[in-house]
């Protein structure tokens, strides 16, 4: 008895497993209540052609957040970056230059943040909020607040490499899937990412045992900013268009991704694994509800209810006597409102 | 529950394991591990040292006493590397080091461990990657390899350290552990890396006294195996203890210093007194 638990411990304890079962559980539930949607492929190469820039901003924020730090811009790198790419697809008739410099763009705004906050010393919620306003400022004086449509881009190679299709599946996917993977190893395996853990953990001890905490932070943001610039490719490639607001819905799904797949808003402690899932879960719900005939007016009604359980849960598990005070906690609190007089 | 396991069961099997004797070096003969001179540190408008002469034997056991504030730490991150001083010279076996270049890295490279004064380990990082972080064992690209610091981690923590029944592996995080259990970990991984010169800032700080004799039994061993130590303790009767030399610091200055026997213990303990009431009353 003793062992089964011990070993079903250790199951719950690898790395995401407990959101793993969340998002296998709310796909079941779709499935039983809109078996005609969700027993087929279509729905899945949707989501596999939606999800991926998601996935790719909250992988890249899970390692900014390890290093116990945070990135509110890039939903203005999606915005310019994707404005860089669509501007010299436009005007150079070169989506390839349009890549690299949409790249470029998004790993210049990341070094900025990096200087502000590892070597002007700004709190990073402070300084990407700023620069968050600034590079989103620049997009609109940029594109004079218009549009592009990219309509014929996809006979362009950049296209079929980025967002094409093998078979009925997006290569986005494979693409999200690939850096997923790759952060995976960063963190878990490389140098860099223990330094980041060891930096989000706390700071002063990362000193000590000699890591470069200004120069790994830096790191971190230019990544980051790569990342997200990546992102917008792909989603400025998919949609065929650029809005100079694009990226401006993204700022809190991609931080609840991350949160619901278990990574510590404290730092020092990060899953992608978790990411991962937990991308999937927000990316899938506004369908899935819409599938089973409830309203949409639902979605972020139900991705709170979720959310907060994945939280919950990651609590628990991961301090059961915390989560054992739960309960109790609720029941005294509950005690207390019912004798307080008014 | 674990029991307040100390860190060091295994007093002999710990010294015999890390610190071995010193293997030969080309770089020859030297008298000061490490040579301060005439330094300045200061941090705005506060001077925490000034015009601090400080040297240590390459097989010397040196006790560094004074009141909170007398620049104790602030000297030995200046040693470790974490600080620059703001003026003055430092020597490493003899040979001058260029300060702008001088690090924790460095430090390490030239077998410098400093155990610091409270936290030196990441809480929620496992036992392995806190043994080895900084300085991990790396393929190409700089992917760590985990088997190899797993396995050693579990050497040292059965050997080195004696956790052993307690239930603690390289998987274990750190807050898992008691302040001992901690300690221990932060010794031994100074130890693994075969410093010539080990600098341990308040070890024994939250220590059981059981677990604070197997400090002192260490800072021996160091000494047997011809390293050097440096020795920052509040207690005045264990630095008394152990140390070859005792150099006491003051707001800053070096203000005593003394060969060992050259000062008895209630000699040294109202000498701090005076200090202390000096500080007191007629500080500035």
């Amino acid at each position: 008895m003793a062992v089964t638990r011990s070993f079903a411990a250790r199951v719950l304890r690898a790395e995401g497993v407990p959101i793993v079962l969340v998002l296998s559980l709310l796909v079941a539930a779709f499935m039983i209540a809109a078996p005609q949607v969700f027993l087929g492929y279509r729905i899945y190469m949707a989501f596999l052609a939606s999800v991926p820039p998601l996935l790719v901003l909250a992988a890249g924020l899970t390692l900014v957040i390890a290093a116990g730090e945070i990135d509110l811009s890039f939903p203005s790198i999606i915005a310019l970056s994707g404005w860089v790419l669509a501007y010299c697809t436009h005007e150079l008739g070169s989506p390839w230059i349009g890549f690299a410099l949409a790249l470029l763009a998004g790993a210049v705004v990341g070094y900025v943040n990096g200087i502000l906050v590892a070597h002007v010393g700004i709190p990073s919620i402070i300084a990407t909020l700023a620069t968050q306003f600034l590079w989103g400022g620049l997009t609109t004086v940029f594109s004079q607040g218009l549009s592009y449509s990219l309509g014929d881009i996809d006979d362009a190679s950049l296209w079929h490499l980025l967002v094409g299709r093998i078979g009925p599946v997006p290569v986005q996917a494979l693409w999200a899937l690939a850096v997923a993977v790759a952060l995976w190893f960063v963190l878990n395996r490389h140098r860099f990412g223990e330094h980041l853990l060891f930096i989000g953990d706390n700071v002063r001890v990362a000193e000590v045992v000699g890591v470069n905490v200004a120069r790994e932070k830096v790191r971190v943001f230019v990544l980051m900013g790569v990342l997200a610039a990546f992102a917008s490719v792909l989603l400025t490639l998919e949609n065929k268009t650029f809005f100079n607001t694009q990226g401006g819905g993204y700022l809190l799904e991609v931080m609840a991704a991350v949160f619901i797949g278990g990574t510590s808003v404290f730092g020092g402690q990060a899953s992608v694994v978790g990411t991962v899932a937990g991308a999937f879960i927000i990316g899938m719900v506004e369908a899935g509800l819409v599938a089973t005939g409830l309203q949409g007016f639902w979605v972020r009604a139900v991705v709170g209810v979720v959310f907060l359980a994945a939280v919950i849960g990651h609590l628990v598990l991961d301090d059961p006597e915390r989560g054992g005070d739960l309960p109790r906690a609720l029941r005294a609190r509950l005690e207390r409102v019912r004798r307080s007089p008014s | 529950m674990r029991t307040a396991a100390l860190p060091m069961t295994s007093t002999t099997r710990l010294e015999s394991a890390a610190v071995g004797p010193a293997p030969p070096r080309a770089a020859g003969d030297f008298r000061h591990i490490v040579r301060l001179d005439k330094v300045d540190m200061t941090f705005g408008k506060v001077r925490a040292l000034s015009q601090v002469d400080f040297e240590v034997g390459r097989n010397e056991i040196v006790g560094l006493v004074g009141d909170n504030g007398a620049g104790k730490s602030t000297l030995i991150k200046i040693v470790s590397g974490l600080l620059r001083p703001t003026s003055g010279s430092v020597a490493v076996r003899d040979e001058p080091i260029h300060l702008h270049d001088y690090s924790v890295r460095m430090a390490h490279a030239l077998r410098i461990e400093t155990v610091h004064q409270g936290q030196t380990l990441g809480e929620k990082q496992p036992l392995w990657r806190n043994l080895f972080v900084g300085r991990q064992i790396v393929g190409r690209f700089g992917f760590i390899d985990v088997k190899k610091e797993k396995a050693i981690a579990e050497q040292i923590l059965r050997q080195a350290i004696g956790f052993r029944g307690a239930g603690i592996t390289a998987e274990s995080t750190v807050r898992d552990l008691s302040g001992g259990e901690r300690q221990g970990v932060a010794i031994a991984r100074a130890m693994h890396f075969e410093a010539d010169l080990i600098v341990l800032d308040e070890p024994t700080v939250a220590l059981a006294v059981s677990e604070v004799r197997k400090v002192l039994a260490f800072v021996r061993k160091v000494k047997e195996a011809g390293r050097a130590c440096i020795y920052i303790e509040h207690n005045l009767a264990h630095v008394h203890e152990v140390a070859d030399r005792l150099v006491i610091l003051d707001r800053g200055r070096v203000v005593g210093e003394f060969a060992k026997g050259a000062i008895g213990l209630a000699e040294l303990t109202s000498h701090m007194i005076s200090l202390h009431d000096g500080r007191a009353h007629g500080g500035d």
